[in-house]
């Protein structure tokens, strides 16, 4: 069995115990990267010199000082390439950025290096995170590690599929209609979708400001809090970040969920679930109940506008913020232009890929003159309606439960030319972000050897009751010790 | 679209009116890519067209949640990036600056 495959808790006792080095950790995770992603494609790029300096100052770190050295000091991370690591090539999975090397790190990268842990290198996703399956990266696609024909999901790809194969113990992603959640879903993982606020985006390169939310990817529910912790908590350099404080992600994960109640949204299953994935949820929704949770069946009303409402306001921002990738500051630019009109235009045009351009197209559209109160300001008011149907939910129940896409992850190339089919993907990941509360996607089970997530919502600020249900759910159903064949084959 | 009253009719986009708006982006796009986005961007807005059957009457509009306001920080200077460092990913620079080609 590899190292990789231990919770945190587990590695952290023998790194303390002197039993493994935080080197021998990371020379196993980077002999892994070599043997497993030539085919799953998950890292952009790996840092081995880095992560080995890193390695060898948390193993002196942890001989110095081993009951007081944090609980993620040498343990190997990576993460998702629109988070910006100084020093380190980040390309948000596009052409545009290609060389760019960020001046500095995000916080939450800061952060956990702050803990010693050890970052592998950068994972591949979808071009500026816009996408649900990993096929819209500029480089290449990751492959689903339980079946190479079908997607990673995104477009958290490559941060779900380097922590299924168990190629680094957590990764970060980023979720701004269910690109956490989704992807780990497909890949059998635990995905986070924090409270929009309750963790920095200082240093992740923005695609819709409103909606996004860093959050960790791990095989276990406590591995995810773990870094949760770490990562969450007021930051300055981000405006919108909350200074709630950060705590109860750990104390009440084993509290089980006696006397919880749970809310099934009837509109959620009403999407054009597959009838496996229907069956999963079922039986997930039996085993909450046999351990102590009651089921009530809750309505979201808005739910049919909801995808809608996303799919106005996200392109809307995204011609915003990708204003600033003009070819003048960063990427490969535009060399031999002759006006700076064509040099925008060149440098756009040979930077972005399909669904970057109709997004900023879209986007650029729903803000112009005559059509922003048809569809954004329109948008921007059943937004609201959703996150009143949360409100009303919430003060009901304690948590939402519900499977985390419709279905298991579909084949590669099958949604690529069928732009709406993809967005529909998201149809129960992205009204979680338009009402800013907090979700989490936890491995169910399988249908046709392929994962099912069952997806726990939780109210503004409700991570701790998200992790606390993901935890009993886990405990009791057990599958996240199930291996991807490709890992178990090469292991 | 818009018709006589100027309201917009959703789920029509002229192959003109896109070629605005993708000029407005500097995207740069051929008149194939636009012809098949043209086709794209009409399914796109048409489906999102289904919001004007929501009853939005009764609520105002939601620009970010979290109900944060005026969030500032005390006016005093800060390090921020040198210049070598803003610098040091610009494809073309010139003596300290950002170069670019001149607007006509």
């Amino acid at each position: 069995m590899s190292l990789l495959e231990e919770p945190i808790r587990e590695l952290g006792r023998r790194l303390r115990d002197g039993e493994i080095s935080a080197l021998e950790l990371t020379e196993e995770a980077l002999t892994r990267i070599e043997q497993l992603d030539g085919k799953l494609g998950a890292f952009l790029r790996t840092t081995p010199e880095s992560a080995r300096a890193a390695a060898m100052a948390a193993d002196q770190r942890l001989r110095q000082d081993p009951a007081g050295s944090p609980i993620l000091c040498g343990i190997p991370v990576a993460y998702k390439d629109v988070l910006c690591t100084a020093g380190v090539e980040t390309t948000a999975g596009s052409q545009i950025l290609r060389g760019f090397v960020p001046p500095y790190s995000a916080t939450v990268v800061d952060r956990l290096s702050a803990l010693g842990v050890v970052p592998l290198g950068k994972l591949n996703c979808d071009e500026f995170a816009m996408g649900s399956s990993n096929e819209n990266s500029a480089y290449q696609a990751t492959v689903n590690p339980w079946d190479q024909e079908r997607v990673a999901g995104g477009s958290s790809g490559g941060s779900a599929v380097a922590a299924a194969a168990r190629l680094a113990c957590v990764t970060l992603g980023s979720d701004t209609g269910g690109s956490v959640r989704l992807p780990a879903s497909f890949s059998g993982v635990v995905g986070v979708k924090p409270t929009y606020g309750r963790v920095s985006r200082y240093g992740l390169i923005a695609f819709a400001s409103s909606l996004d939310q860093v959050g960790p990817l791990a095989k276990t529910v406590e591995d995810a809090a773990l870094v949760m912790t770490a990562i969450a908590g007021h930051d300055a350099r981000d405006s919108t970040s909350v200074a709630a404080p950060v705590d109860g992600f750990l104390g009440d994960l084993r509290s089980g969920v006696r006397g919880l109640r749970l809310g099934i949204p009837r509109e959620y299953l009403e999407v054009g679930l597959d009838a496996q994935v229907r069956a999963v949820f079922e039986e997930s929704v039996r085993t909450l109940e046999a351990l102590g949770a009651t089921t009530q069946e809750i309505t979201l009303p808005t739910t049919e506008y909801a995808l809608s409402a996303y799919y106005v306001i996200a392109p809307a921002e995204v011609s915003s913020n990708l204003a600033r990738m003009d070819g003048v500051r960063f990427g490969p630019g535009a060399p031999d232009a002759t006006t700076l009109r064509q040099a925008y235009e060149e440098a756009r045009h040979r930077g972005f890929g399909e669904e970057v351009r109709r997004r900023v197209t879209l986007g650029t559209y729903a803000l112009s003159s005559g059509y922003y109160d048809a569809y954004y300001l329109q948008a921007q008011k059943v937004r609201t309606l959703v996150a009143q149907d949360f409100d009303r939910a919430f003060a009901e129940v304690d948590a939402i439960i519900s499977p985390t896409a419709p279905t298991t992850a579909f084949r590669l190339g099958e949604r690529t030319d069928d732009p709406l089919a993809m967005y529909a993907t998201d149809i129960l990941t992205l009204p979680a972000n338009l009402a800013g509360i907090s979700g989490i996607s936890v491995p169910a089970g399988f249908a046709a050897g392929l994962p099912v997530g069952l997806q726990v919502l939780g109210p503004y600020l409700g991570e701790a009751t998200c992790f606390r249900v993901a935890q009993s759910f886990e405990d009791a159903v057990g599958v996240w010790r199930h291996m991807p064949p490709l890992a178990v084959a090469a292991s | 679209m818009q018709d006589g009253d100027g309201v917009p009719r959703a789920g029509s986009i002229a192959l003109a009116e896109l070629a605005h708006v993708s000029s407005l982006a500097r995207l740069g796009l051929t008149a194939p890519e636009l012809a098949k986005l043209a086709a794209q961007l009409e399914l796109i807005v048409a489906a999102v067209g289904k919001l004007s059957g929501a009853d939005i009457s009764s609520v105002e509009a939601t620009a970010q949640v979290g109900g944060l306001r005026n969030v500032t920080r005390a006016d005093e200077v800060e390090d921020g990036l040198t210049a070598e460092q803003a610098l040091s990913n610009a494809p073309v620079q010139a003596a300290g600056f950002l170069r670019v080609p001149a607007i006509q």
